[in-house]
């Protein structure tokens, strides 16, 4: 018997765009397929992981600054309810109102409801993970609200009809040329004379963006940083286009998500050195913008923040799992995971890629939805080569996180082939005159190859034999040398030859 | 010293070349090398791929065969093996186990060494006096890399290799693609990673590509052989083992 303690025993998981339609393998295959994506993703990701070492190593205290932000983030998940409390006091103090949202569809509904109360129907966006995540756009989209993103790459990707595949550069999988098509076919007056030139690419969405920006009333954002202590808001960005909506409008509504948060103002120094040199491998972004409630007669008169739950408590309860509420989206993960270069953000079907999408989309939005939830194949979507941990500037261990995941996966999914191999391998391994007869079992192999080698196997090892030979068992297990005379007259002669070779 | 080797499963049913070389090596280097026979598998394939609960009778017997007082130090010709006993068994243990099976992992994890990590930290030797006149190119195995850290131990180990004519890898540091039951798992994914590994082993023009983990080097050979590029693979073990009265044996990925 349990008793009733008034709270529901698992909070709700997320929804909105965190599950994709396909299990990875199969996503995976299409776009491992896609020429294009793999010459640009390739090139961009070795650009920027190059740039990221170059400025990540040239500080001297790098490791601590990640192992400070890896402590700040453990302190703010340890305590965020009364952090919470208080960024929210804080904020509606300097006169903005603060809205709680249990899932996308509750934020969406606050956020609609927020922009119709202005009579306007076009909104602007500044580049938002969150807003993806609950699939705003769409929803604002189907009240007949318009929403203009105003990132070039997301702008790219919005015009395109298309999704972003990174977190910081949505359009990583479009070169020039496609983008240039993209702004012919969709751009109002675009000049029909415009080539591929990048500096003409970004003037002609200069000019589309300036003549909304001119006219817009309503802005919404993400944010990088909420400061608990003071109740300031934070948008790290390169263009400046996202200054402009934080500035221009008379009304800004910002969605974040809960774990933004950081206790005081100075623990920025930690994460405005480790988001910039991780993210695009700057020193420095070029725009930071932090704003407090509201300023009489400067900048947005209405400020209004969303703060986003969408499954966060949920991994937050996951002792192991938690640690993926670190991530503060600088993508450096992605840049440096050789599955994403290979098949790109899309075969992952969430808002998050890469390895941090692989431990968070689960965590987020759960993987037991049915017996081919997409979302149970991300874990696996990783050859656990470890480069995201030593890349991750907040010190997520994203290879356990993962191993963790199977192991939560295994343990719900119930009896399948896999599982009963890997109990009777698991009978056979853990006694070794077992493991012995069975090793003379596999001797068996040795009928399957020619030459020394196997070319062909059935399913699932046909996995391994469609691009690579197998060796054909050798003809004695070393165990088997090991109790021989040959053995032990050669191990004789390895220590007769060592003799005045002082190790 | 009285060094048990853990030969692994892999390494004692499908590479016993390079465990002989192991054993070769250390005994060669005065070392006291047993081989305890009650040994299997560490139990890494159940963990990476999410059956930690029926890994528990692996890293019971592991440790069961291991944490034996009488021996001084584990040594594994295996970066994987030995990052999931530094790293894993204390969470099946965690996990799954009794206090005293949590005991004795302690007890096996603190005195297992990779080989060229015992070589290089324990035994204090880089020349370990062996012959190898081949044009060779060296992976850093992910997890020797950076679960370990092993760094440029294996490599200063093959700079002190008599005739040796060592080439560097081009993007050396960047996964084979391998990732145990991924490479099953997500197959197509895996070889599109592996494409790339063979495209810089080719490049180097060397003979034999080495590395510290028969596993990668089963995967990388299994490319390397199906292309019939002509390039053969060897373990570290069995490159430092060779002498100029004992060369390596000639055969290359299919020992």
């Amino acid at each position: 018997m349990s008793t009733f303690l008034g709270m529901p025993s698992a909070p709700p998981r997320g929804t909105g765009n965190l599950r994709g339609t396909e299990p990875f393998p199969a996503a995976a295959r299409d776009e491992l397929g896609n020429t294009q994506l793999r010459r640009n993703v390739g090139k961009a990701t070795r650009t920027i992981r190059d740039k990221r070492l170059a400025v990540t190593g040239e500080l001297p205290d790098w490791e601590q600054l990640r192992s400070a932000g890896a402590a700040i983030k453990r302190d703010v998940l340890a305590r965020l309810p009364e952090l919470l409390e208080q960024f929210e006091q804080a904020v509606t103090a300097r006169g903005g109102t603060v809205h709680w949202a249990r899932d996308a569809a509750e934020a969406n509904a606050i956020v609609t409801r927020l922009v119709r109360a202005t009579g306007s129907d076009e909104v602007l966006k500044v580049k938002s993970m969150a807003t993806q995540e609950i699939g705003l756009n769409e929803h604002l989209a189907s009240s007949g609200i318009h929403a203009v993103e105003t990132d070039l790459a997301e702008l790219i990707v919005q015009l395109g009809d298309d999704r972003p595949s990174h977190i910081l550069v949505p359009a990583i999988h479009r070169n020039r040329a496609e983008i240039r098509e993209i702004f012919l076919r969709t751009m109002p007056d675009v000049d029909p004379e415009l080539d591929d030139d990048p500096r003409h690419l970004a003037e002609a969405a200069r000019r589309f963006l300036r003549e909304r920006f001119m006219r817009a009333e309503v802005a919404i954002s993400g944010a990088n940083f909420g400061i608990a202590e003071t109740g300031t808001t934070s948008v790290v960005e390169s263009e400046g286009n996202g200054r402009m909506c934080l500035t221009m409008p008379r009304t800004l509504i910002t969605v974040m998500g809960l774990e933004k948060l950081l206790p005081s103002f100075a623990d920025l120094e930690v994460f405005l050195q480790l988001l910039p040199r991780s993210s695009t491998g700057e020193r420095m972004n070029p725009y930071t913008s932090m704003w407090t409630g509201v300023t009489d007669g400067d900048g947005p008169q209405e400020f209004h923040l969303v703060l986003l739950d969408n499954g966060r408590t949920a991994a937050l309860a996951d002792q192991v799992g938690r640690e993926a509420l670190h991530c503060i989206r600088c993508s450096a993960c992605l840049n440096v995971c050789p599955v994403y270069e290979r098949t790109g953000g899309h075969a992952y079907g969430s808002t998050y890629p890469g390895p941090i999408g692989a431990v968070l989309s689960p965590q987020l939005a759960g993987m037991h939805t049915g017996p081919d939830d997409p979302n149970a194949a991300l874990p696996y979507a990783s050859s656990l080569c470890g480069a995201c941990f030593d890349a991750c500037p907040v010190k997520i261990d994203i290879p356990s996180l993962l191993v963790e995941l199977r192991h939560q996966h295994v343990e719900q999914a119930g009896v399948s082939a896999e599982s009963a191999a890997m109990k009777a391998a698991s009978a056979v391994m853990s006694s070794a005159p077992r493991f012995s007869t069975a090793q003379r079992a596999a001797r068996l192999g040795r009928l399957l190859g020619r030459g020394g080698r196997i070319r062909a196997l059935p399913p699932p090892a046909s996995g391994w034999t469609d691009a690579r030979d197998l060796p054909v068992p050798p003809k004695r297990t070393f165990r088997q040398w090991w109790d021989s005379d040959e053995a032990r007259a050669d191990l004789d002669r390895a220590r007769r030859e060592g003799k005045g070779f002082e190790a | 010293m009285r060094v048990a080797l853990f030969a692994t499963c892999l390494g004692d049913t499908l590479f016993p070349e390079a465990i002989k070389a192991t054993a070769l090596l250390l005994s060669r280097l005065g070392q006291d090398v047993v081989f305890p026979p009650g040994q299997t598998c560490c139990g890494q394939m159940h963990v990476n791929t999410g059956y930690q609960r029926d890994a528990l009778p692996l890293v019971d017997n592991h440790s069961e065969v291991f944490a034996d007082d009488d021996i001084d130090a584990v040594v594994v010709p295996s970066g994987s093996c030995t990052g999931s006993i530094r790293h894993q068994h204390d969470i099946v243990a965690e996990r799954f186990g009794t206090p005293a099976l949590r005991e004795r992992v302690a007890r096996s994890r603190a005195k297992t060494y990779e080989l060229a990590e015992f070589l290089v930290d324990v035994l204090g030797v880089v020349d370990v006096g062996a012959t190898f006149p081949h044009r060779v190119t060296y992976h850093p195995t992910c997890h020797s890399l950076r679960m370990l850290r092993v760094g440029d131990k294996p490599l200063r180990l093959l700079r002190a290799v008599r005739g040796i004519d060592l080439v560097e890898l081009p993007e050396a540091e960047q996964c084979c693609g391998f990732g145990g039951t991924f490479a099953l798992k997500n197959a197509e994914t895996s070889t599109a990673m592996l494409a790339d590994k063979l495209r810089n082993v080719s490049g180097t023009d060397a003979e034999f590509c080495t590395a510290g983990d028969s596993s990668c080097l089963m995967h990388i050979g299994g490319g390397l052989s199906r292309l019939r590029t002509g390039i053969g693979t060897k373990h570290l073990a069995e490159i430092l083992a060779a002498t100029e009265h004992s060369p390596a044996p000639k055969q290359g990925a299919h020992a």
